[in-house]
C-alpha cells in the first residue's frame, strides 16, 4: 500500500482540523507526500465538518471522493461519507457514539472516561486505532505527537495508545525511501514567500480564506521583524499600505473580493502614484458574501480590470504551495522594480489546503532591488525615462523632495491638466508593462504537464493544479497553466499549445473565466468544465468528466 | 523664515479672500520657523485630500502625498509607523474626513499614533461647487439639498472627545498669528492632533461677518481637565447662533504612538 486516503469528520469544533494534521504529519515522516482538504461551514460550534488526508509516493494536490480509510466520531460521519466506501474501505469508529455494520468499533468513550481525558482526545484516540490499523508503528505515531502537540502531550499519548492496542493491523503502509518533506498550508507559504520577497509589513483586515496568512505573519511577525497591522477596513489596509510604499517599506495586503471592491480606489491610487503594493485576492463563491468558506475561481476579470483608469499591474495565480511560495517572492519584486500593483489570485483550495512543500522544487528568487536615485542629481519622483521607470528615493532622504500625487502630475509631481504632460504620462506609466512582458520572458510563467505532445490540451489556472496535472498525466493529455494573466505572455502561451487540435478548459466557476480571456487573443476553447458548488474537483470526478468530453 | 523657502511654482488657484491661504501662510511660517531651529526639511511630510484644502499639497514645497478623498488619515499613520522620525502633517477639508472618511479619523484618534490633522473646515464642498458638509448648519440650502438639509450637523470635536484623541482645538482663517500658535502647540504634542480650522469659502459660504460677531479665544482654561473641556466644546454645536470658542480645548499626557 503505497497510496492511501483517509477521511476524519465530525462536528465543527471537534478538532478534525488539528487531527487531519497529525495524521498528515505522521504519513509525511514515513517519507510520503501528502495532501489535505478541509470542508468545513461558516460556523464556529456544530455543522459537519471533515478532512480528506491524501498520500502518495509521487507529489500530489487533489483529493478524491473514494476513501480507503473513514474515521467517524459521530454518526454524521458515517451516513453522510458512505457512498465514498468501497467493500475494501477500512472504517474505524466510536462504538460508544456510532453505529456501524461494519468496521472496527473502538469504545473510545469509555477510553476516555477510564484515562481520565478530555472530550477532545478522542480525536487522538482514534488517530491511535488507525495508526495500528495501518500498520505504522508506534513510535512513528508519538515522534508526531510530540512535535504537533502543545498541551497534555502525555494523556493525549495515554489515550492514543489505547486506541492504538484496540485495533487491529489490516493493512501494512511502506516507509518510502525519499526525502521528507514539511506540510505547509498555502497561505504559510504565501506568507514565506512574501517574506523572502522582502515584505516589512502585512496588512489586512480578517477575511476568508486569505485570514489564515493574516494569522501565520502575525503570528511570525517576532521572528521576522515584520509589522502585522489590522486597521478598521479595507480601505484603511490599501491606503496605508501607500503609505508604508511611499515611506519605503516592501509591503503586502490580503483580502476577499468584498474586500478587494472596498481596495480598488487605492489599486487606481496605486497604478497612478506608482506606489508598489502587493494584494493578496482570496477568491471565494460570489457574488456579494456568497460561500464565504468555500472554494472558486471567481475573480480573474475583477483582477484584470479593478480600479477606475487605465494602469499597468501584475497578476499572477499560483496553483501549488511551491508556486504560492515562488510567485509571492516574485510578485513583490516586480511591483518594486515597476513601481505597479501587483496582485495574486489564490482562493480557499490553495490557501487552506496542506501540501508537502519542497522548497528546492520552487525555483530560485532574484533579490535585486528597485532603481533608487543616485543622489546627486535634482530628484523627481516621475522623472521620464525610457522604460518608464522612475528612479526612487524616500522622505526623509536629504536633498529630495519626494511628491506623489493621485492627480495628474508633471515629473516633480506637481498637479498638471496639460494635455501634452497627461499624454506623455499616461504613456511613460503603460510603457512599463511592456518591459516587465519582456523580462517575464525568462521566467516560467506557462507551465506544460503530461503528455508535451499530445493534440488535445487541458487548460487550467490556479488551484486546479493537482487535480488537473494528476487527471490529465493518467488521461494523456497536454495539460497547460498560465501563472501570469497582466502583462499576458502571450508567446509562452501560444507556443505552449502549439499544434493542439482540442482545448478543454477546467475552471472553478460558472462562465469560464479563464476561457472567455484567452478567446480575447482568438483562442478557442472548444470545451468548458466548470465546477460552481464551492467544493474543488475531486480527482475522481475531474477524470470522469474529462473522458466524457474526450468521448464526445 | 527668512532663509527658507517653502513655495513651489505652482500656480495657486484658490479664490481671492479664500480662508486656505490663513492657512497656507500659518503653516509655512510655523515649518520655516521649525526648520531653523533644527526639523531637517526633508523629514516634513504633508498629506491632503481631494477638495480645495488639498491644493496645499502642490503650494508647499516639501515631500507630499496627494491623497485621496477622505483617505488622508490612514496615509499618515502608515508614514509616521514606517518612518518614526517623520513630522506627518495631514490637512483634510470637513467632507472629506469628517464625511467620507470619518471612520479612519476615529481610529486614529484611538491609537494615538503621533500624527497631525488639520481641517479645513468650510463647512461646505468648495470644489464640487457647493453642497452640505457633515457640519453645515441646520437648512443649509446648497445644490444638493436646495429646500435646506433637514438634518442637524454634527460636532467633530465632540466626536473626537469621544475617540480618545489627545489634542483637540479649534483655529479661525482670520488672523494668522492665532492660527500659527495653534498650529504650533499642535505639532508639539507628542500623539495624536486635531485642529479644526473655522476656514471661510468666500464663494460658497461667506461666513465671515458671522464668525468675526462671535468667535472668542479660550482663556483660564484648563485643556487638561477633560470635563472643563468638554464643556467648552459643546458650547458650540455648530448650529446655534452662541458665541464660538478658539484655541486649545483638550491635551493629554504624551500618549504611546509605539506601533
Amino acid at each position: 500500500m503505497d497510496n492511501l486516503s483517509i477521511l476524519i469528520a465530525g462536528r465543527a469544533g471537534d478538532g478534525i482540523d488539528k487531527s487531519s494534521l497529525i495524521i498528515g504529519d505522521i504519513l509525511a515522516s514515513l517519507g510520503y507526500r501528502v495532501y489535505i482538504y478541509r470542508d468545513y461551514p461558516s460556523v464556529i460550534r456544530g455543522g459537519h465538518t471533515f478532512s480528506i488526508i491524501r498520500c502518495s509516493g509521487d507529489k500530489i494536490a487533489a483529493h478524491k471522493d473514494a476513501v480507503d480509510i473513514l474515521l467517524a466520531l459521530n454518526q454524521d460521519s458515517i451516513d453522510f461519507h458512505k457512498s465514498r466506501l468501497s467493500d475494501k474501505s477500512i472504517i474505524i469508529y466510536d462504538s460508544n457514539s456510532v453505529k456501524s455494520d461494519k468496521g472496527t468499533g473502538i469504545p473510545v468513550g469509555a477510553i476516555i472516561k477510564e484515562t481520565g481525558g478530555l472530550d477532545l482526545m478522542r480525536n487522538s484516540c482514534i488517530i491511535g486505532a488507525m495508526c495500528r490499523a495501518i500498520g505504522v508503528d508506534k513510535d512513528a505515531m508519538e515522534n508526531v505527537f510530540r512535535k504537533d502537540m502543545s498541551r497534555e502531550i502525555d494523556l493525549n499519548l495515554k489515550v492514543a495508545f489505547r486506541g492504538f492496542s484496540e485495533a487491529k493491523e489490516l493493512i501494512k503502509i511502506e516507509k518510502l525511501k525519499q526525502k521528507i518533506l514539511p506540510l505547509v498550508t498555502g497561505s504559510e507559504a504565501i506568507g514565506r514567500g512574501l517574506i523572502k520577497g522582502g515584505m516589512k509589513t502585512y496588512i489586512a483586515y480578517p477575511m476568508t480564506p486569505s485570514s489564515g496568512v493574516l494569522h501565520f505573519l502575525a503570528g511570525a511577525a517576532e521572528e521576522f521583524s515584520l509589522k502585522v497591522i489590522h486597521p478598521e477596513n479595507e480601505i484603511a489596509v490599501m491606503l496605508m499600505a501607500m503609505g508604508f510604499s511611499y515611506a519605503g517599506e516592501r509591503v503586502a495586503v490580503g483580502t476577499s473580493g468584498g474586500g478587494f471592491c472596498l481596495m480598488t480606489e487605492g489599486l487606481s491610487f496605486s497604478g497612478m502614484a506608482e506606489l508598489p503594493v502587493v494584494v493578496l485576492l482570496g477568491q471565494r463563491p460570489g457574488p456579494s458574501t456568497g460561500l464565504p468558506t468555500y472554494t472558486g475561481q471567481t475573480e480573474l476579470n475583477f483582477a484584470l480590470s479593478a480600479g477606475q483608469g487605465e494602469f499597468s499591474r501584475f497578476v499572477a495565480a499560483p496553483g501549488d504551495a511551491e508556486e504560492a511560495y515562488y510567485w509571492s517572492a516574485v510578485s513583490l519584486n516586480m511591483a518594486w522594480k515597476y513601481q505597479i500593483p501587483a496582485i495574486i489570485l489564490c482562493d480557499k483550495t490553495l490557501n487552506e489546503g496542506t501540501y508537502s512543500f519542497d522548497e528546492d522544487l520552487a525555483g530560485k528568487i532574484d533579490s535585486r532591488g528597485p532603481l533608487l536615485w543616485d543622489k546627486k542629481s535634482e530628484y523627481k519622483r516621475y522623472q521620464n525615462t525610457k522604460n518608464g521607470i522612475s528612479p526612487l528615493a524616500f522622505p526623509s532622504d536629504k536633498g529630495a523632495i519626494v511628491k506623489v500625487n493621485s492627480y495628474e502630475h508633471d515629473e516633480f509631481g506637481v498637479t498638471t491638466e496639460d494635455k501634452d504632460l497627461t499624454v506623455m504620462m499616461q504613456d511613460k506609466r503603460l510603457r512599463k508593462a511592456g518591459y516587465l512582458l519582456e523580462e517575464l520572458e525568462q521566467y516560467e510563467t506557462v507551465k506544460i504537464y503530461g503528455s508535451k505532445d499530445s493534440p488535445t490540451a487541458l487548460l487550467f489556472w490556479g488551484s486546479n493544479k493537482g487535480v488537473c496535472v494528476e487527471a490529465g498525466e493518467k488521461l494523456g493529455l497536454r495539460v497547460v497553466q498560465p501563472i501570469v494573466f497582466s502583462p499576458f505572455p502571450l508567446k509562452q502561451f501560444k507556443e505552449a499549445l502549439r499544434g493542439v487540435k482540442k482545448i478543454i478548459c477546467v475552471e472553478n466557476n460558472a462562465t469560464g473565466q479563464l476561457a472567455d480571456f484567452v478567446k480575447c487573443y482568438g483562442i478557442n476553447a472548444d470545451e468548458r468544465i466548470l465546477k460552481y458548488d464551492g467544493r474543488p474537483f475531486s480527482l475522481d470526478e475531474l477524470e470522469q468528466k474529462l473522458q466524457v468530453s474526450l468521448q464526445g | 523664515m527668512k532663509n527658507v523657502n517653502l513655495a513651489t511654482y505652482a500656480k495657486n488657484t484658490w479664490c481671492p479672500g479664500c480662508g486656505n491661504f490663513a492657512i497656507l501662510n500659518s503653516i509655512k511660517a510655523v515649518l520655516g520657523e521649525l526648520i531653523e531651529e533644527g526639523l531637517p526639511a526633508e523629514n516634513i511630510v504633508i498629506v491632503s485630500g481631494i477638495g480645495c484644502h488639498a491644493k496645499i499639497a502642490d503650494y508647499l514645497n516639501v515631500n507630499s502625498f496627494y491623497s485621496l478623498h477622505g483617505r488622508v488619515v490612514p496615509v499618515c499613520e502608515a508614514i509616521k509607523i514606517a518612518n518614526p522620525k517623520l513630522k506627518v502633517i495631514g490637512f483634510a477639508g470637513d467632507g472629506d474626513t469628517y464625511g467620507e472618511g470619518l471612520e479612519h479619523l476615529i481610529f486614529a484618534a484611538k491609537r494615538g499614533i503621533d500624527i497631525n490633522i488639520i481641517i479645513h473646515n468650510n463647512r461646505v464642498y468648495g470644489l464640487t461647487t457647493g453642497q452640505y458638509t457633515p457640519t453645515s448648519p441646520l437648512g443649509f440650502k446648497g445644490r444638493s439639498t436646495p429646500a435646506g438639509t433637514k438634518e442637524l450637523p454634527i460636532n467633530p470635536l465632540e466626536l473626537m472627545m469621544a475617540g480618545k484623541a489627545g489634542f483637540i482645538a479649534r483655529g479661525y482663517s482670520h488672523g494668522i498669528e492665532f492660527l500659527k500658535k495653534i498650529f504650533k502647540e499642535a505639532l508639539a504634542h507628542e500623539g495624536f492632533s486635531l485642529v479644526d480650522v473655522l476656514q471661510v469659502c468666500v464663494t460658497f459660504f461667506n461666513m465671515y461677518d458671522y464668525y468675526n460677531k462671535r468667535v472668542y479665544e479660550l482663556k483660564d482654561h484648563d485643556p487638561g481637565d477633560y470635563k472643563q473641556a468638554m464643556e467648552k466644546i459643546r458650547e458650540w454645536d455648530y448650529n446655534i447662533d452662541s458665541k464660538i470658542p478658539l484655541g486649545v480645548f483638550y491635551k493629554k499626557r504624551p500618549s504611546n504612538d509605539k506601533a
